[in-house]
This record gives C-alpha cells, structure tokens and sequence, in this order.
C-alpha cells in the first residue's frame, strides 16, 4: 500500500476549495437571476399583514441600501465570498433583526440527528437484504421473504409518513404526531427530554429508512449477483471456506466498494434535511427551515442552508478519497506504480 | 499408498444443464479414473463439457446444471449428494483446484497471505507462527520470494497469481487437484514457468491430477494419460506416448494435427462441419457431422469405450 504524498493531498485539497467556489458562485447567481426582488416581496407581505404601510417606497430602499443591494454585482460578490468565509450571511430577510446563522443552528442538530441515523440504518439493512437477495447459497425461505420488505419502497416517503401519522398517531395513540418535542417536558440532557425526542423521532425515521432502503437493497443486489459469478468467489467455495466467511469476506467485502461511494456522496444531503418528511412531520430541521425560507424568499437562510450542504458534500467527498485506498487496496496515491 | 490405487474414479458421470429450451447434455455418462501420482489430462474443445467434468467433479455445478447421474469417487468414497457440511470437510484437505481464470482467481482486496492462510485455517489446527512459516514455505516452494507474502494480488503478474494459487492447491497436501486450463491466460513464456512449477510440485509431492486443456502440445509435455473430450462424451482414452504414436478416434486424429508445426504449412481442419445441437443430439455417433470417416452404422449405433490393449480406449464404430 502506499503512503499519502503531499502533493495528492494538496491537489486533492485545491479541487475541494474550487468545488466550494463553484457550488457556491452558483447559489449567488441563481436568485439574481430569478429578477424577483425579495425586499419587495418582504414588503408586499407587510401589506399583506397590516392592510397599508406608510413610505413603502422608501422601507424598499433602506432595505436595499442596508443589505447592499444598491452595489455593483461584483462589490456583492465579494462581499458574498467573505460572507462564505467567515460562513456568516448577515441577516435574515423575512425574519430582520436575527442573524440568518441563528435560523439556521437551532435546526441543525434535528436534522443532523434524524437524517444520520437514518441513513446509516437504511444502508445497513438495505445492504444486508440487498447482498442476501444477490448471494447464491441464500436459504430458499429467505430469497422468497426478503423482497416483501422492499414493498414500502414503492411508495413515495412523504404519502408513507401521512399513512404512518394517522394510523400511528390518530388512530392508535402510539407515538406522537408531529413536532420534534412535547411541550411538556424542559429541553436539555434529562431523561425525560431524551425519551420525548426519541419517541417523536420514530416515525420520520420509519418513513425515512422503510422508504429509501430498497434503493440500497437492489443496487446491492445487483453489485452481489455479479460478485457471485467471480472466479475469486468459486475458487472460495471450492477451498471449503465456512459459509459466511464467504459471504463476508469474499462478497460483502467486494461488493460493497460501489454501495460505499454512493453513500459518501448522500452524506451532503443530511444537513439539507428531508424537506418534505419534516415539513409532514413538522420536525423542527433545516429541511423545514429551508422550506419556510423559500415560501418568504429567505434568500441569506436559502444560501446558508444550501452552501452549507456544498461545503459538507465537498469535504465528505475529500475524505472519501482519502480513506478509499484503505477499503480498497488497488487504489493508491502514487503516480507511477513501481513492483 | 501404491501406484495402482485409483484416488478420483468418475463412474457414468452426466451433468445436464436445464435450459428453458431444453436440457443441453454438458456431460454424458463419462467415466474416468486417476491413480496416485497420475496426471490425467483432459482435452477438447471449447464447449466440450471440460469445465462443467471438472466442476461437477467438485460438486459444484452452478445452476441451471446439475449432476443427473454417476458418482464421483474420491478414495474410494462418493461425494455426490453429500451434504453440504460433509463436502466442506472434504474440500481442499482431499479434492483442490487450480482455476481457470489466473487474473481473476484472487479476491483484488485481501492479500496473498490471508488468502492462503484462510484455506489452511478451515482444515488445520495450524496457527500462529507455524501458519506464517507454511505459507512462506509454500510460497518459496513454487519459487515465490517472501515479500509475496503480505502483497495484493494486483501487485502481481499473471504468472505470479497462478502460482500462487499453485502454492495454494499443494498446501494441504491434496489427494487430487483439479487444473482447470491453469496456463491458458498467460504468455508462452510464463505458461512455460508455469507448467514447470505444476511438474516440479508433481515430482515433490507426487500429486495426482486432472489437468484440463486444449493445447494437445502442452498436454503431451505434461500428462501421464490423455482423454479426449467431444460434445460432452469421451472420444478417447489412454497413455499420452500411446495416444501421439497411435490416435485411433477421428477426432483425436485432428487434434493432434492441428498442433502447428514449423516445418510445414498445412490447412487447420480441426474447425470444419459443425456440432450438433447439444439438447438433442443426434442418434449414433456424437462425431458423425463432423467425421470425415463417417457412414451408415456411425448413424444410428453409439459407439462405446473399447479397450485397444495397453490402457488405450477408443468409441469409434471403426474398431468395435
């Protein structure tokens, strides 16, 4: 195996700050030209609320000159790229004297929370019966059960968390319906708070894991069937290896090396949130967030929500492609292979 | 263990593979025996029922094929129909393969020691340092140096892998190996190395084996007995110098012409006439399409396996 040398590693660290560039270039391009004027848009809504507001004319303009709307593009650019460094985006459009920052922390770990958990479960369990479906020697019983459990992958996740609350929640009274925690109980490290927030998790994560996991199982599946036909696999059976050190060394282990790709690239989407799961659920992450944001054309909580999502799927791909070598050994660093 | 004991005895071995259009006769009632310290060779074309011989050898013919008939005899004891749990036990410690495919026949992420280690490890108590120092033998054995040791195959040549997987089917000491093709994939120049180390590990351990191929070349150079395979049937059987000096069976007849020569060119007429379609096959001789000899009797009569003296058997109407 060869070492990490500093030149790919630098390379590999320059590629990561051009991808953030360009993600986030994109996303101060877009709004601008969607030609929507979002303090207008903001002021049009105060009308909406109070029937007549005085000087709207002039609450445009001061609202321009205060969020620098009245610059050049590229002084905005520039002063966007230093919002982007010191990942800070000033204030929030709809909501103006908050930070958009604090809009967007108190929704992080609810979803950084709900959408981990969620989608390591869902890989695990859609590998396993993906890998189980596609490896030969499967107990017959098995093969003929496990495709039933990808049943729920048919449904879209959103018409599958609307079924889950009102049979569970207005039906059965099991679980709570919506909302990241009851009223009742004091957010902080208690016992009760704890179980409160685990009990209202079980439901988007159920819609969540039930839903996306068939995806996992038949790419899995797929990756497994031709994992089986490989000589290497024969050649395992055929020297009388104990079943499942075949299956695991010898299928998994290979099979496995695209799965994890794919996964290490889903990993940006954690902090954009399940939009539409918990906006049904009214859990309180940044999908919701960013959902509200777009209905009041948010603009500064937009950007740090998507950037946000830029920078991780960026920095999840950087350290994909420095852990690879270590699942599989064919990739090195080196440029030139020596024996 | 003397010379004459048979420690792999193939009786009316059938493989069929059940299509949806048919079951294809892969193997047919073929019957084949290897005494200790013995190489068989097996030799065909391509299609011929070789690997599925081989494979179902191994009990482990993959579906849709499956062993209709005949048993497989190792020292004397049939592994057809054992279970699955039984035939672990017997694998490798009694019965290993040299595979076919030399790039592809080790796993690309494990390396070479735990590939070795894990065959040694299922049948043995061996661990620890004596683990290490087995596979270092057997690495050094079949003239690996010991940096091989904690490589991936990748880092390997073709030649090395196999090898390798020599080094692998000797380790338990096995009472048959099965080479299937073993040098087919490699330059000529390491198919020569290769070949070296098969005969030079023969000579050590005095392994017995099937070795299967279509290069009659090598086959001379290499086996102790040759059989001809055609269209899943035995064509041919009997001891490699008998075989080269006296081919009775047509077919073996154009194989051995088909061996280049340097001295002369010739037209190949191994390839004319074509093979019957193996769901149903014709009655009579399997050849008859293809035989230049062919005539009325060869149609409607299947000729079986007739002793011509000194070990050597021939299905041809020619010599019943």
């Amino acid at each position: 195996m060869a070492g990490l040398t500093r030149g790919y590693l630098i390379q590999r660290i320059l590629m990561w700050i051009l991808t953030i560039w360009i993600g986030v270039t994109l996303t101060f391009a877009i709004p601008r030209l969607g030609g929507s004027d979002p303090t207008t848009a903001m002021v049009l809504a105060m009308m909406n609320l109070r029937g007549y507001v005085e000087n709207a004319n002039q609450i445009i303009e001061s609202y321009k000159q205060s969020f620098g709307l009245n610059d050049p593009v590229y002084i905005q650019y520039i002063r966007y790229l230093g919002h982007v460094v010191r990942f800070d985006y000033g204030f929030s459009f709809a909501r103006f004297p908050t930070a958009a920052w604090d809009i967007v922390t108190p929704a992080l770990p609810w979803t950084l929370g709900l959408l981990s958990v969620a989608s390591v479960l869902s890989f695990i369990i859609g590998v396993t019966i993906g890998s189980l479906m596609g490896w030969r020697r499967t107990p017959r019983w098995l093969q003929t059960i496990l495709p039933t459990s990808l049943t729920f992958t048919s449904i879209p996740y959103f018409m599958f968390g609307i079924f889950l609350i009102s049979i569970i929640a207005f039906k059965l009274h099991w679980l709570p319906a919506t909302g990241g925690y009851s009223m009742s109980v004091n957010p902080g490290w208690n016992l009760p708070f704890i179980k409160d927030v685990l009990l209202h998790a079980i439901m988007p994560l159920l819609s969540i894991v039930l839903t996306s996991m068939g995806g996992w199982a038949l790419g899995m599946r797929g990756l497994m069937i031709g994992v089986n036909n490989e000589d290497y696999f024969l050649l395992a059976q055929a020297k009388g290896l104990s079943p499942a050190r075949i299956f695991f060394r010898y299928g998994i282990r290979n099979a496995i090396l695209p799965a994890l790709t794919a996964f290490a690239l889903g990993l940006g989407a954690l902090v954009g949130g399940s939009t539409l799961v918990e906006w049904i659920f009214a859990y309180p992450g940044t999908g919701y967030t960013l959902y509200r944001s777009i209905q009041d054309q948010d603009y500064t909580v937009i950007q740090t929500i998507t950037n946000l999502m830029i920078v991780i799927t960026a920095t999840g791909v950087l350290i994909l492609d420095l852990l690879y070598p270590l699942v599989d050994p064919r990739i090195t660093y080196k440029r030139s292979v020596s024996s | 263990m003397s010379s004459d004991q048979k420690v792999l005895e193939v009786h009316d071995l059938s493989v069929h593979y059940f299509t949806p259009g048919g079951a294809v006769i892969a193997a047919n009632e073929i019957n084949l025996y290897v005494k200790a310290g013995e190489i068989v060779g097996l030799v065909g074309e391509s299609g011929c029922g070789k690997t599925t011989v081989a494979m179902s050898i191994l009990q482990m013919v993959s579906a849709p094929g499956r062993i209709v008939g005949g048993e497989v005899r190792i020292e004397g004891r049939d592994i057809v129909n054992l279970p699955e749990r039984e035939l672990r036990k017997i694998r490798w410690r009694k019965l290993a393969l040299i595979p076919q495919g030399a790039m592809n026949s080790l796993n690309p992420v494990i390396k070479i020691k735990e590939q070795m280690e894990d065959a040694i490890i299922a049948h043995e108590r061996t661990r620890g340092a004596a683990l290490r120092e087995k596979v270092l033998r057997l690495l050094n054995d079949v003239g690996l140096p010991e940096r091989v040791y904690s490589m991936y195959p990748h880092e390997l040549s073709g030649g090395m892998k196999q090898r390798v997987c020599i080094a692998m089917a000797v380790a338990l000491n096995p009472a048959i190996i099965i080479a299937d093709e073993p040098t087919s994939a490699l330059d000529v120049v390491v198919q020569r190395v290769v070949a070296q180390t098969l005969l030079d590990v023969k000579s050590r351990l005095g392994v017995s084996m099937v070795m299967i191929g279509h290069d009659m070349g090598l086959q001379a150079q290499m086996v102790d007995r040759v059989a001809v395979m055609y269209a899943g049937n035995l064509m041919e059987v009997g001891p490699v110098e008998s075989i080269f000096e006296q081919p009775y069976h047509p077919y073996t007849r154009l194989l051995i012409d088909a061996i280049p020569s340097t001295k002369q060119k010739k037209p190949l007429k191994v390839t004319e006439g074509l093979t019957h379609d193996l769901r149903n096959p014709p009655p009579g001789c399997c050849f008859q399409f293809r035989c230049p000899y062919v005539h009325d009797e060869c149609r409607q009569k299947r000729p079986v396996l007739k002793e011509m003296g000194n070990d050597h058997y021939v299905a041809c109407a020619q010599f019943n």
